[in-house]
C-alpha cells in the first residue's frame, strides 16, 4: 500500500500525503474547485479555522467508513482521508453556507473601498464578488473603534479587520518579541499592540502583506494612488536580512510601493524585511527583473495595452506628424 | 412575373402642354411657396444665447457634487478613470486634514482632478461607475475655445458651486 491517499475533490482524484488538508490538496489540484480562504495562511503554522468560508461538504468520509460528515467542515482544518469524496462548488449547501459566511464577515465592515488603498487587491472584495449577495439585511450601526496610531509606517483601521488573526500569527512566528496581538472579546474583539507599543521590528511590515483586507496598510502609500493605476514589476536586491525578492509598484518613474511577491492565493512567497519595504523606493537599489504576471480576472491588469502595438502595414506619415508636433508646439507657448 | 407587394406603379410621361412648355405658372407656384416662408416663424435659434431645450438623457459637461451640508462627495477612488474608454480622467488623491471635515466628505479627496474634454466621449460611464454619486454628466454644451490645454478642466470648472454662492446669486 502507497503512502498516498486518495482524496476527490468535485469529482476530480488527486493523491496526496497523509496529514494534508483539504484546502491543500484542492489546492494541489487548482482551479475553480480551490475553497477560499480568508484566515488560513500556508506560511503561518497554526492559522486557519477562524473566517469559515473554506468550508466545504465531506459526502464521503473515507473507504473505511463511507459515512458523509454530519456538518460542513473547514477544510482547512480537516485532514484528508484515503477515498474521501469533497464536494466545493458542486454542492448548493456549500455555496448557500458560503453566502451566509461573507454576509457575517460584512456586518461589521465599513465598505469603504472607494477610500481604501487595498481595493483591487483585497479577498474580501474577491470573496464579496464572488460568493456574496448583492445586499445587506444589516439593519443596526456597525461597529467602530477609536483611531490607533500604531507607528509611521504601518496604518490601522480596526474597523476594517474581519479578526483573522494572521498578523498576529506574523508576529508571533516572523518577528521575536511579541507585541501584537488581538485583545477584547466577541464583538469588542481587535488586534492591537499592547498599550500602543509602536511595532518595530525588522519584519513587522510583513503584517500589512498578510492582512486580507485593509486594516494594516502601508503607510508610506497611503493614498498615493489605486493600485490599478500601478504597475507591478519584480526586483531583487542583496539584502543581509530577507531574501530581497520583492515586487516594486510603479506609477510612472517612481517606486511608490515595495511588496512581497504574492501567489494565486494572495499568500506571501518569501518575507521580506522592512527596510526593503520602507525605505528602498529608489529604481538604483533595484535590480529588476521583469513585470509580475498579474491574474487576466485582477483589476490590477485593466486598461493596460502594452501588447497593443500598430500593425507594421499603418505607415508613419510625416506630414501628419510634423503638423501635430506644430500644433503641440502652438499650445504649450500660451 | 406578377409582383409580390402589388406597390409598384408606373409613371406615364406624356408630352408637354403649351402652359407647361412656358415654364412660367411652375415658376411662378415656386416663388409663392418661397415667399409664404417669410411670414412662418423661425426654425432656427440664436445659439449660444438661446439654447433648445435638451432631451432627459442628455450627457453634457460633467459636474463633481456636493452633499446636502456642502461637502465634496468624491473620494478619489479612482473608478471613473478606471471606467473611461477615452482615458480623460486623471486625479491626485490626498488627505483631510483636521479642520477641513466641513469640506470633504470622507477622510480622502480629490486634490487634482482633471478631465480633458477632448479626449471625453460623453458616453456616461464614469457616472455609472461612481460608487459616491459624485459625477454627473448634467451640464450644457462644453464650450468651444481655441487652445487644447484649455479643454482640460480642473476642479475649479468642474466642482459645483457651493449652495451658499447659488443663494447669493
Amino acid at each position: 500500500m502507497s503512502d498516498k491517499v486518495k482524496v476527490t475533490i468535485d469529482g476530480i482524484s488527486v493523491e496526496v500525503a497523509p496529514g494534508t488538508t483539504i484546502l491543500n490538496a484542492a489546492r494541489q489540484i487548482g482551479g475553480d474547485i480551490v475553497p477560499p480562504a480568508m484566515c488560513y495562511y500556508s506560511k503561518l503554522e497554526g492559522s486557519g479555522g477562524k473566517c469559515r468560508t473554506c468550508l466545504v461538504k465531506v459526502s464521503k468520509g473515507s473507504e473505511k467508513d463511507p459515512r458523509p460528515m454530519p456538518k460542513l467542515v473547514a477544510s482547512c482544518r480537516t485532514t484528508v482521508m484515503d477515498g474521501m469524496e469533497v464536494e466545493n462548488i458542486t454542492s448548493p449547501e456549500v455555496v448557500e453556507a458560503r453566502e451566509g459566511v461573507v454576509e457575517m464577515l460584512l456586518i461589521n465592515h465599513p465598505l469603504d473601498c472607494p477610500v481604501c488603498d487595498q481595493a483591487g487587491e483585497c479577498s474580501l472584495q474577491d470573496l464579496g464578488f464572488e460568493h456574496g449577495a448583492a445586499q445587506t439585511r444589516y439593519e443596526f450601526d456597525r461597529r467602530t473603534f477609536e483611531r490607533i496610531d500604531i507607528g509611521d509606517k504601518i496604518q490601522l483601521h480596526m474597523n476594517r479587520c474581519i479578526l483573522c488573526y494572521r498578523c498576529t500569527y506574523v508576529a508571533d512566528q516572523i518577528t521575536d518579541g511579541r507585541c501584537h496581538g488581538v485583545i477584547g472579546r466577541g464583538d469588542h474583539a481587535e488586534i492591537s499592540t499592547y498599550i500602543e507599543k509602536a511595532i518595530d521590528n525588522d519584519f513587522s511590515g510583513n503584517v500589512i502583506d498578510v492582512c486580507p483586507v485593509g486594516a494594516l496598510t502601508d503607510k508610506t502609500f497611503r493614498f498615493k494612488n489605486r493600485v490599478w493605476f500601478t504597475k507591478p514589476v519584480d526586483a531583487h536586491r542583496d539584502c543581509p536580512t530577507c531574501s530581497g525578492k520583492v515586487t516594486l509598484w510603479y506609477k510612472g518613474e517612481e517606486v511608490i510601493r515595495v511588496t512581497a511577491r504574492k501567489d494565486e492565493y494572495n499568500e506571501v512567497e518569501e518575507f521580506i524585511c522592512n527596510t526593503c519595504r520602507f525605505d528602498k523606493k529608489k529604481t538604483s537599489d533595484w535590480v529588476i527583473e521583469g513585470p509580475r504576471a498579474i491574474a487576466n480576472t485582477s483589476v490590477i491588469s485593466s486598461n493596460h495595452y502594452e501588447t497593443l502595438k500598430p500593425l507594421p502595414v499603418i505607415q508613419q506619415n510625416p506630414a501628419l506628424m510634423a503638423s501635430n508636433k506644430e500644433e503641440f508646439e502652438r499650445t504649450k507657448k500660451s | 412575373m406578377e409582383s409580390l407587394s402589388n406597390r409598384k406603379k408606373v409613371l406615364e410621361q406624356k408630352p408637354m402642354n403649351f402652359w407647361e412648355r412656358m415654364y412660367l405658372p411652375a415658376i411662378f407656384k415656386g416663388m409663392a411657396i418661397t415667399f409664404r416662408h417669410m411670414f412662418k416663424p423661425k426654425e432656427t435659434i440664436f445659439y449660444p444665447e438661446v439654447e433648445r431645450e435638451f432631451s432627459e438623457n442628455w450627457r453634457g459637461m460633467h459636474s463633481l457634487k456636493r452633499d446636502e451640508e456642502g461637502r465634496e462627495r468624491c473620494t478619489a477612488c479612482g473608478l471613473c478613470a478606471l471606467s473611461c474608454p477615452a482615458e480623460a480622467i486623471t486625479m491626485v488623491a490626498a488627505e483631510r486634514k483636521k479642520g477641513e471635515e466641513a469640506l470633504y466628505r470622507e477622510e480622502k479627496y480629490a486634490a487634482t482632478y482633471e478631465i480633458n474634454m477632448l479626449r471625453c466621449i460623453f458616453c456616461g460611464l464614469c457616472e455609472e461607475a461612481c460608487p459616491k454619486e459624485a459625477i454627473y454628466l448634467d451640464g450644457p454644451i462644453v464650450p468651444a475655445d481655441y487652445l487644447r490645454k484649455d479643454f482640460i478642466y480642473g476642479k475649479d470648472k468642474l466642482v459645483e458651486k457651493p449652495l451658499t454662492e447659488l443663494i447669493k446669486q
